[in-house]
């Protein structure tokens, strides 16, 4: 019988890895093709984009759904996912400093000012720190710390739409759709983390539960 | 990348501005309607038979506008089916997709307010007695992407002259076909249904604004706003509003849709400026659809030597 650990290894990783290969080969192919439209280069930018924001939200998941349904092994797919959310994120840097700023720096350094490319960026260099110290050894070097470090994730997520939320003419739905995705992500969070527990301490003792109780105040 | 490989059709085939004069030519030899359709038809490497979308009607233009630019032309497939028309979706590729459900015919133009020969017509009779010209102009989008297009249409300035307007009538309001079943965008309260623009008189009367009737020498397709637009080649876009059902004369100057949508970005001149960014994005350059690099764009999209003097005084970064 197959242990977890074959199956991690040889069906759920490869799976990963090629799903989310896969917008990068369909964006790819129609590239090739000439099917971009007719603003190609536009629509590499926010493809890239939109899809290391969808990834990261995938990552951010896997928590709430390892706890939901007691699937334990989906963690082990959420290095890989991060890192193609980083992935994603550096390619669509590239394309907006390769094919839209043509590597020009005083266009590159005049568009810092715009709060949506400066989330932007702030969101790109912690993703950096994020995924420089996401192997095993940065883990066991890092110990306590990394756990603390990795926290960053929620800032990143939560810049990404706001440099989305920034940028977008006045269809603001897609980028509150996702806004409203994490919203619930982190919610779930500080329902499971910090509420759920309190509540059940109060239950237990016996002791009324409140709103300042729950939020830890006595 | 794409580089490599462009699209499968050429756009020399389709926008070689020779070839589709000499066809304009032939084409009014032969006559509008059926027969021009059928030799439209069977001339190799045209328009209809190589873009694979209907072919529209045919319109004779009579006369070149003096404004002509000799820029390349934005292939016919970019210009149908890359747009901004948010009454068919926010989608650039929505008003392609969707134009089919906005039924240009009947249709009818209403003109009214501070005049004194108002009057409500049918398109056909609203447009029978201007000749038509083509137009060759820079299109530059406040998304900061920009083509090169070849209207067929007439100077509003025409249209006003006849409406014989008051005294009192100092700014011209338009607006857009309010119809949700021909216009499923209108359903979502995206913008503040029916979409209105407005101009100032002396803009209105300027030459180069232009009533559009078609564009590459054929009817309008629907999704570029038929069964006629506006066309203000100096200012963004959004200015030039599509499928106009009612022109107005009127002493206030209008608020329009966009101002009222995010007043802060979109103010009532919106001139094409380089300077001034009042959008989240950089507006000095623009990216020319088909091309690879992007391009300075130009003060008043380069009709300066044209309308500068219009705003002779004003402050363009106040008065966006």
């Amino acid at each position: 019988m197959a242990t977890r650990q074959t199956l991690v290894r040889y069906g759920l990783k490869p799976t990963v890895f090629v799903l989310c290969l896969l917008p990068l080969l369909r964006q790819g192919w129609l590239a090739y093709t000439g099917n971009l439209g007719a603003n190609p280069i536009g629509e590499l930018t926010n493809e890239t984009g939109v899809w290391s924001l969808r990834l990261l939200l995938v990552t951010l998941a896997i928590t709430p759904l390892r706890r939901l349904t007691g699937w334990g092994w989906l963690v082990s797919a959420r290095r890989m996912l991060g890192l193609y959310a980083f992935a994603y994120g550096m390619l669509h840097l590239a394309v907006y400093w390769g094919l839209n700023q043509y590597f020009d720096l005083s266009l590159i350094a005049g568009d810092l000012k715009r709060p949506y490319i400066f989330a932007g960026y702030l969101a790109l260099l912690f993703m950096v720190l994020l995924a420089a110290t996401s192997t095993d050894a940065m883990v066991r070097r890092l110990g306590r710390r990394w756990q603390k470090l990795h926290r960053l994730v929620y800032a990143v997520a939560i810049l990404g739409v706001l440099h989305y939320l920034l940028l977008v003419k006045i269809d603001f739905l897609p980028p509150l759709g996702y806004g409203a995705a994490l919203a619930a992500l982190l919610g779930w969070r500080l329902w499971a983390w910090q509420i759920a527990p309190r509540w059940g301490v109060l239950l237990r003792r016996g002791e009324p539960v409140t709103p300042t109780r729950l939020a830890g105040h006595r | 990348m794409y580089i490599g490989k462009p699209s499968d059709i050429k756009p020399s085939e389709i926008t070689d501005r020779k070839v589709y004069q000499q066809r304009r030519r032939f084409l009014g030899v032969a006559g509008v309607s059926a027969a021009g359709l059928a030799a439209a038809a069977a001339l190799p490497g045209l328009l209809s038979a190589s873009r694979g979308v209907h072919a529209q009607a045919r319109l004779a233009a009579a006369y070149q506008s003096p404004f002509n630019t000799k820029e390349a032309l934005t292939p016919y497939k970019d210009v149908t089916t890359y747009n901004n028309f948010y009454e068919f979706g926010v989608g650039k590729s929505d008003p392609a997709e969707l134009a089919a459900s906005l039924k240009p015919h009947p249709w009818t133009v209403t003109v009214d307010g501070a005049c004194a020969s108002p009057g409500a017509y049918h398109l056909e009779d609203f447009i029978k007695p201007h000749a038509l010209g083509d137009y060759v102009y820079r299109h530059r989008c406040v998304e900061a992407w920009s083509m090169v297009i070849p209207w067929v249409g007439f100077p509003l300035a025409e249209v006003i002259k006849r409406a014989r307007p008051t005294g009192a009538a100092k700014f011209v309001q338009f607006t857009t076909l309010l119809d949700p079943k021909m216009f499923p965008g209108q359903r979502f309260p995206v913008l503040d249904w029916p979409y209105t623009e407005g101009l100032r008189m002396d803009e209105a009367l300027h030459p180069l604004t232009l009533l559009a009737v078609g564009l590459y020498g054929e009817v309008l397709p629907n999704q570029n706003g038929a069964p006629l637009r506006l066309v203000v080649p100096w200012k963004y876009g959004f200015k030039s509003i599509k499928s106009i059902v009612r022109i107005s004369f009127v002493e206030q100057q209008p608020i329009t849709t966009w101002m009222r949508a995010v007043p802060s970005r979109y103010g009532f001149y919106s001139n094409v400026n380089p300077d001034v960014d009042t959008v989240p994005w950089s507006q000095r350059y623009e990216r020319r659809i088909g091309n690879l690099f992007k391009q300075k764009t130009l003060m008043f999209n380069g009709y300066g030597a044209q309308v500068a003097h219009l705003y002779a005084g004003m402050n363009l970064a106040k008065d966006y």
